[in-house]
C-alpha cells in the first residue's frame, strides 16, 4: 500500500484498502473558513446539535479578514456565535491569517492525519505527510455532526522531481512548469506524491507551495514523505503523537512522471489558465498595473524575503501598485522583526493585514478592466482577482517583485 | 429524480472553473434566491436570465475545477438546471453537486455533439443521451450506485437525517 492508503485504512479501521474502494474515515481535524456560513446552516438543517469533538473543529476567518462589507460582517458574526456556543477550543478570527498557514503554525497539522477543510487548497498539508483535502459546505456539516466522511481511495501519480533549478527559479516556478506538462485536469480524482531529490531537500515553505498547487491539476490530495525539516517544524509546535507511514516497496503507481529541472528558468502561467505555462523569456516586457504577493501559495516569510532582497533600497515603478499580504500574523511579525516591512514600505509597497485578500477577488487589491496583474497566488481564471476583462500572470514572488520594480514582467536576478 | 430528463442544452468549453460558474465577488451572498442570479456569469452573462426549469448544462473536460465553493452547485441547482453533462468533472464540485442532488453524468465528446439550444433526452440510469435535435445517441458513463443513492434520496441532508 501507499502511505496515503495506509492513512485512509487506519482512519477507516481497515487492514487494507485499494484504489476505487469507498471508505468511511474518522477525521482528525475539520476547518471551516468564512466563505462557508452554509456549513452552519446545513448543520442545523440536518438537526445537528453538538460538533463531534470541540478540539477538532475550528473556524478560520481569512477570505474576508477583516470584513469588507456588511454581508461579510454578518457571516463572521454568525460563525463566531456558532463557535462560542459550541465551545470550540481553537478559533482563528480576523487577526490570525490564512487557514493553511495558521493551522500548521498552531501545531494542528502533523504526519499521518486526515485534515478536511472547506477550501480546495487543503492539499497544502501533504507537505507535512498529512492527508488533506478540500470539501464543500454540506460535506463539512456531515463531518461536524459525525466526525466521519466517505472517500474514494484515489489512484496515485508519482511526480518525481530531480535536479536543481537556476538560481533565479524557485519552488513556484517548478510547480508552474509541471502544471504546464500535467495540465489542469491531469490528476482529476487522483492523488499526487511528489518525490525525487529536489523534493527531499526542500524547506517547509517550498514544500507547502508545491503541494498547494497540486489541486490545480485536479488532485484530491498531495503527499510528500516528511523530511527532517518537516519533522523539526512539527515537533516544535505540537506534542501530539503521530505516525509517519511508509509506502511499500511493491506499491504500483498509476503513473510515474519524471521531471529533470536542472537549470530551469523562472516560469509563468499566462492568462487565463493555470496550465498555460510559458518560460519567463516569453513573457518579459509585458506591462503590468499591479503586483501581488500573498495567499496560501506565496505569502510566507521566504516569499516576502525574496521580494525584500530585490526591492531593498529601491523604488517600485510609479505606474505599478504592489500589494503584499503576509499569510499569517506570525509571518507578519517576523518580517517586522527583520525590518523587511519597513524597507518594503519605503520601496512603495502597500501592506494589508493577513488573509486571502485579492487572490480570490473579494477585497484588498481588486483589479479593473483591462489591467494586468502579476501575482504569487494560485489561479489566473477570468475574473479571479476582479474584472473578468483583466489579465493575471502567476509567477514566483521574486519575479513579482522584479516586475514591480520595472513596471513590466522581468526576470529576477537573485 | 426522474430517470429520463428532457431539456434544452447550454453548451460551454473545457475547464469551466468555479469562478466562471459563480464569481468570487458574490460569495458573500447566502440566500439561494440571490445566489441563482449570478449562475455561470463568468462565462455567459445571459445564462441566468435565459435559463428555465429543466435546462441542461453541457461542457467539456474538468467542469467545476478550482475552488470548493458550494455556491457553484447551489447556483446551478436553484436555477433549475436538471443535470450537467460533461467530459469530466472536478472532484470537489462532483461531491458538492451530488450532496445537493444535482445529477452529473460523464459523457465523452459531448461538447462536440451538442449545440446550445438542442433538445436532449438523458437516460440517467442507463447512462446515455439522445440529442433529439440531431437524432444522435451519445454514450455516457453510468453513475455509480453509491452516488446515485445520494442523488435519488434527494441529497445528503435528507439521507443523513434518515440514516445518520
Amino acid at each position: 500500500m501507499h502511505a496515503i492508503e495506509k492513512i485512509l485504512a487506519n482512519k477507516a479501521g481497515l487492514d487494507r484498502v485499494e484504489a476505487g474502494q469507498i471508505v468511511t474515515c474518522n477525521i482528525d481535524f475539520a476547518e471551516i473558513n468564512d466563505l462557508y456560513l452554509q456549513t452552519v446552516y446545513s448543520f442545523w438543517e440536518m438537526e445537528g446539535q453538538k460538533v463531534f469533538d470541540k478540539d477538532k473543529v475550528a473556524f478560520v476567518f481569512d477570505h474576508y479578514a477583516p470584513a469588507p462589507t456588511i454581508n461579510t460582517a454578518q457571516i463572521h458574526k454568525e460563525m463566531r456565535e456558532f463557535a462560542k456556543e459550541q465551545g470550540l477550543t481553537h478559533h482563528f478570527d480576523i487577526n490570525k491569517g490564512i487557514c493553511h498557514q495558521v493551522l500548521p503554525e498552531a501545531g494542528l497539522i502533523y504526519p499521518g492525519m486526515i485534515i478536511v477543510a472547506t477550501d480546495s487548497h487543503t492539499t497544502t498539508h501533504g507537505a507535512f505527510g498529512a492527508f488533506g483535502t478540500g470539501i464543500g459546505a454540506t460535506d463539512m456539516a456531515t463531518v461536524l455532526i459525525s466526525g466521519k466522511l466517505w472517500f474514494r481511495v484515489p489512484e496515485l501519480i508519482n511526480i518525481e522531481i530531480n535536479g536543481t533549478p537556476s538560481k533565479n527559479a524557485f519552488a513556484k516556478d517548478v510547480i508552474l512548469y509541471i502544471l504546464g506538462k500535467v495540465k489542469a485536469d491531469g490528476a482529476v480524482y487522483k492523488a499526487i506524491e511528489f518525490s525525487g531529490n529536489y523534493v527531499e531537500e526542500l524547506g517547509v515553505s517550498e514544500r507547502m507551495t508545491i503541494c498547494n498547487m497540486a489541486v490545480e491539476m485536479g488532485a484530491k490530495t498531495a503527499y510528500m514523505k516528511p523530511n527532517e525539516g518537516v519533522i523539526n517544524y512539527v515537533n516544535s509546535r505540537t506534542s501530539k503523537d503521530y505516525t509517519i507511514y511508509e509506502t511499500d516497496n511493491d506499491y504500483e503507481y498509476s503513473e510515474h512522471l519524471i521531471f529533470n529541472i536542472d537549470g530551469l528558468e523562472p516560469q509563468l502561467a499566462a492568462p487565463h489558465s493555470v496550465d498555460n505555462n510559458i518560460s519567463i523569456k516569453d513573457g518579459i516586457g509585458t506591462k503590468i498595473h499591479q503586483a501581488f504577493i500573498g495567499s496560501c501559495t506565496g505569502g510566507r516569510f521566504e516569499d516576502i524575503e525574496a521580494a525584500w532582497k530585490i526591492l531593498k533600497g529601491k523604488k517600485i515603478h510609479p505606474n505599478v501598485r504592489f500589494v503584499i499580504i503576509p499569510a499569517s500574523d506570525e509571518v507578519q511579525l517576523s518580517i517586522i522583526e527583520k525590518g523587511y516591512m519597513r524597507d518594503l514600505i519605503k520601496a512603495g509597497v502597500t501592506f494589508s493585514t493577513p488573509g486571502c485578500g485579492p487572490c480570490l477577488g473579494t477585497h484588498a487589491g481588486i483589479i479593473a478592466d483591462n489591467e494586468v496583474c502579476i501575482t504569487s497566488t494560485n489561479r489566473n481564471f477570468p475574473g479571479r482577482m476582479g474584472s473578468s476583462k483583466a489579465s493575471i500572470y502567476l509567477a514566483s514572488p521574486a519575479t513579482v517583485a522584479a516586475s514591480a520594480l520595472n513596471g513590466y514582467i522581468t526576470e529576477p536576478i537573485v | 429524480m426522474k430517470n429520463i430528463i428532457t431539456g434544452r442544452a447550454f453548451v460551454y468549453g473545457n475547464n469551466i472553473d468555479t469562478d466562471q460558474i459563480y464569481p468570487g465577488r458574490y460569495l458573500e451572498l447566502v440566500d439561494p434566491e440571490d445566489i441563482k442570479k449570478h449562475c455561470l456569469e463568468g462565462v455567459d452573462e445571459k445564462f441566468a436570465k435565459e435559463v428555465r426549469e429543466g435546462d441542461i448544462v453541457v461542457a467539456g473536460t474538468n467542469f467545476g475545477c478550482g475552488s470548493s465553493r458550494e455556491h457553484a452547485a447551489i447556483t446551478l441547482k436553484t436555477s433549475g438546471v436538471s443535470i450537467v453533462l460533461a467530459e469530466s468533472f472536478a472532484r470537489i464540485f462532483y461531491r458538492n453537486a451530488t450532496n445537493l442532488a444535482l445529477p452529473l453524468m460523464i459523457c465523452r465528446d459531448i461538447s462536440k455533439k451538442v449545440k446550445t439550444g438542442d433538445i436532449l433526452e438523458v437516460h440517467v440510469k442507463e447512462g446515455y443521451v439522445i440529442n433529439k435535435t440531431s437524432d444522435v445517441k451519445i454514450q455516457g458513463e453510468k453513475i455509480s450506485d453509491y452516488i446515485l443513492n445520494i442523488v435519488e434520496s434527494g441529497g445528503i441532508k435528507k439521507l443523513f437525517k434518515e440514516k445518520g
